[in-house]
């Protein structure tokens, strides 16, 4: 929804860091994704492709997403169940107690650079 | 041979924005401003309810309003009419504000003197959401029109918000809105949010909301 919003971000984040590290060309950026975070990868890795390239430090970095799955637990039946398969209703008791274990990260994980 | 290094980071994308956030309501507890972060769908009467509360509030207060918008300015010359300085910010086609954007533009009201900032958002209930501005309040509009059922297709906004305002009620009668459903599917996500019905046209419910924004003000800047 804010891909590139969001791009600047980890941009302004990872060129921090690699300053801080005297890294003068990152190769690749690893962010943890989770399915529900409202962020859809291929928009992103399309923002990030144009948004890298006016930078120096970034400009040949690769972004690496690794996808976290979403899980919602059941405050009432103590189930566990996917969200994308069955939204916020608990397929097991139909009950609507419940809230996301997993699954709306957006993390930095690592970058690779020297 | 060059090695490369391996950083490892594991910090959320939201984090520094997060920070920076809550230093800024820091500072501005410390100057005693209140900032309102006013949310909603484009359309939802944000500027007609701010119309009102102005009116009420702007002799009590010394108000400073800020528009965010991707482009042009007539929200902040609707609001300038009031008598209230009014500024426009341009996102450039962001979706959001972040509490850079939101500091930046406090800087730019020429009255420092302010007691009560308003920030109207972009009109978006998706990525506002995300986005800590260092308001001292994050408050919501829903208007009639746009259904009872909002709170289940937007729940995160729906679940940071302090106040929730159901706009429009002077149309009920015309549309299928379910005040009692709209509540309850309002605290599905949020247990504590204050909620006040109101009409900016015919100024329905405007004494309620503009009572519990001073109570709100006067405890900030205590």
């Amino acid at each position: 929804m804010h891909e590139l919003g969001v791009v600047f971000h980890i941009i302004d984040d990872v060129t921090k860091v690699g300053e801080e590290n005297s890294l003068t060309d990152i190769q690749s950026v690893t962010l943890q994704l989770g399915t529900v975070s409202t962020v859809i990868p291929s928009y992103l890795k399309d923002c990030w492709e144009w948004a890298v390239k006016k930078t120096e430090l970034l400009k040949n970095a690769e972004l690496i997403i690794e996808p976290i799955e979403a899980i919602t637990f059941c405050e009432d039946c103590k189930s566990e169940y996917d969200t994308i398969k069955y939204g916020r209703t608990c397929p097991n008791c139909g009950s609507g107690h419940t809230y996301l274990v997993q699954g709306n990260e957006f993390m930095i994980k690592e970058i690779a650079g020297s | 041979m060059e090695t490369v290094k391996i950083i490892e980071i594991k910090q959320s994308v939201y984090e520094s924005n997060d920070k920076e956030a809550e230093k800024l309501r820091n500072e501005l507890k410390e100057r005693g401003i209140f900032l309102l972060n006013l949310m909603s769908s484009p359309g939802s009467g944000k500027t007609t309810t701010l119309t009102q509360v102005i009116t009420k509030m702007k002799d009590k207060y010394r108000i400073g309003v800020m528009e965010a918008d991707i482009d042009s300015d007539v929200d902040a010359r609707t609001i300038a009419t009031l008598g209230v300085e009014s500024i426009q910010l341009h996102t450039g086609g962001m979706c959001h504000l972040d509490a850079d954007m939101t500091r930046q533009g406090l800087q730019e009201l020429t009255d420092k003197s302010i007691e009560f900032a308003i920030l109207e958002n972009v009109g978006n209930l998706v990525c506002p959401a995300e986005f800590d501005t260092g308001s001292s309040m994050n408050a919501m509009i829903l208007s009639v029109p746009e259904g009872d059922d909002k709170p289940l297709k937007y729940p995160l906004m729906f679940s940071i918000c302090d106040l929730i305002i159901i706009n429009k009620i002077d149309v009920m009668p015309y549309f299928d809105f379910d005040m009692d459903k709209c509540i309850e599917n309002v605290r599905m996500r949020n247990k504590n949010a204050k909620i006040i019905p109101i009409s900016a046209k015919t100024g329905e419910g405007i004494d309620e909301l503009t009572r519990y924004l001073s109570e709100k003000i006067d405890n900030w800047r205590e």
